[in-house]
């Protein structure tokens, strides 16, 4: 019996994995309404219960891909992968203003160029603070708190070492799920709640998964601004690490 | 037809893609630049060239709005695949290095979001008002 089940949930892995989303978006809206009176949006208690997941499947299994590691859910891997997420991403654009994207478009393009920069000096300061003062790892460290691809990206091209390269990577994750779980929390206070800041928050945080997430759980119709200059971050920010930064971070560690 | 909503989506995203992998070769990155993006933009004008010329027919519109209306479930399941188990084991280092960054991008929003804009709230009113009188002229 329970092996016949297992058999249709495992082979059947991207069919399982909408029911299952379906189930935790079902529980995640009926707390938000009971808990919380609705103030707390369920896309975003969902998006908490999803991460919380990732890590019981990540400490259960010992892999990267937190639930999609669990055989049964391996179709979540596919579901949430980086495919649908792209495919998703681009269809929230149907029906976006274009007259609003080029409106914005000189403070986003400033946002990106300053997201980048402000996210690798904080980090290479941090990196500073713990003790790693040479110039590779603090612009590998620094880099991951651009994202977590611009890290290990920076660090392989400058030949960081193997802990300084997870250092990097586990900074740009922690920025990642902290703006997918703190968005909601601070839109009001910096005024997220149109096209032109949404392209900013977009082009500021830049870690595409974390400005997906949390302009989800904030305001669905921000999204497609926001995902339009998050997007560029990450390629400028792999141009930038082990280019300018680095040779700017040597100048001044000397 | 719905499926031509989703090969539309589709074919914009690939070339996007495409796209954003070239711009990565040409400046030396190994990563895409801006191919979804791009993508989104192809699908801003694609939609609205076929609104203009009458062929944006409400099957298709389903064929994307459908992926559009999948977006949240499809960031559920993203969420859920995280590495959060090694996000939470880098240890204290990560974790302000993460935390820090975050912050001062949030407080850098407001104030790079005034860049670019109308210089003061009379402008913004005087251009909202021309616009709309424009608006009024075409009969949107």
């Amino acid at each position: 019996m329970i092996d016949a089940l297992t058999k249709v949930l495992s082979s059947n892995g991207l069919v399982t994995a909408f029911a299952v989303v379906g189930a935790t978006i079902w529980l995640s809206y009926w707390l938000s309404r009971r808990l919380t009176r609705g103030r707390l949006h369920g896309s975003a208690i969902a998006i908490v219960i999803g991460l919380l997941l990732a890590y019981l499947g990540g400490v259960a299994t010992g892999g990267h891909k937190g639930l999609a590691d669990i055989q049964l859910l391996s179709g979540i891997g596919l579901m949430g992968g980086a495919m649908l997420r792209d495919f998703a991403i681009v269809s929230t654009a149907f029906g976006v203003s274009f007259g609003e994207i080029r409106r914005a478009g000189l403070s986003g393009v400033v946002a990106l160029f300053a997201g980048v920069l402000v996210s690798f000096v904080i980090g290479a300061a941090v990196a500073f603070a713990f003790g790693y003062s040479d110039a590779v790892s603090m612009t590998t460290i620094g880099a991951g708190a651009v994202t977590y691809i611009v890290g290990p990206v920076t660090g392989a091209a400058l030949g960081a070492s193997s802990d300084v390269m997870a250092l990097s990577i586990a900074a740009g994750l922690i920025k990642s799920v902290l703006v997918m779980v703190g968005t909601p929390f601070v839109a009001k206070s910096i005024g997220l709640d149109n096209p032109r800041t949404a392209m900013v928050f977009g082009g500021l945080m830049g870690t595409t998964s974390g400005v997906a997430g949390g302009l989800a759980a904030t305001d669905p119709k921000l999204v497609p601004y926001g995902a339009m200059t998050a997007t560029f971050y990450t390629g400028l920010g792999c141009l930038m690490g082990p280019s300018v930064l680095f040779i700017a971070t040597r100048a001044v560690m000397g | 037809m719905v499926v031509y909503g989703v090969a539309l989506l589709s074919a914009c995203m690939l070339i996007g893609v495409f796209v954003g992998d070239l711009l990565g070769m040409a400046i030396g990155v190994k990563a895409n630049v801006g191919g979804v993006g791009i993508a989104m933009l192809l699908l801003i004008f694609a939609s609205d060239h076929l609104r203009k010329s009458g062929r944006l027919d409400v099957w298709l519109q389903q064929g994307i709005g459908f992926w559009s209306a999948m977006y949240i479930p499809v960031v559920v399941a993203m969420a859920a695949q995280q590495d959060v188990v090694a996000a939470v084991r880098g240890g204290p280092a990560a974790v302000l290095a993460g935390l820090l960054a975050v912050i001062a991008s949030v407080a850098l929003v407001p104030v790079i979001a005034r860049i670019g804009q109308p210089r003061t709230a009379t402008s913004d009113h005087n251009t909202q008002t021309s616009s709309e009188a424009l608006a009024a002229k075409i009969g949107e």
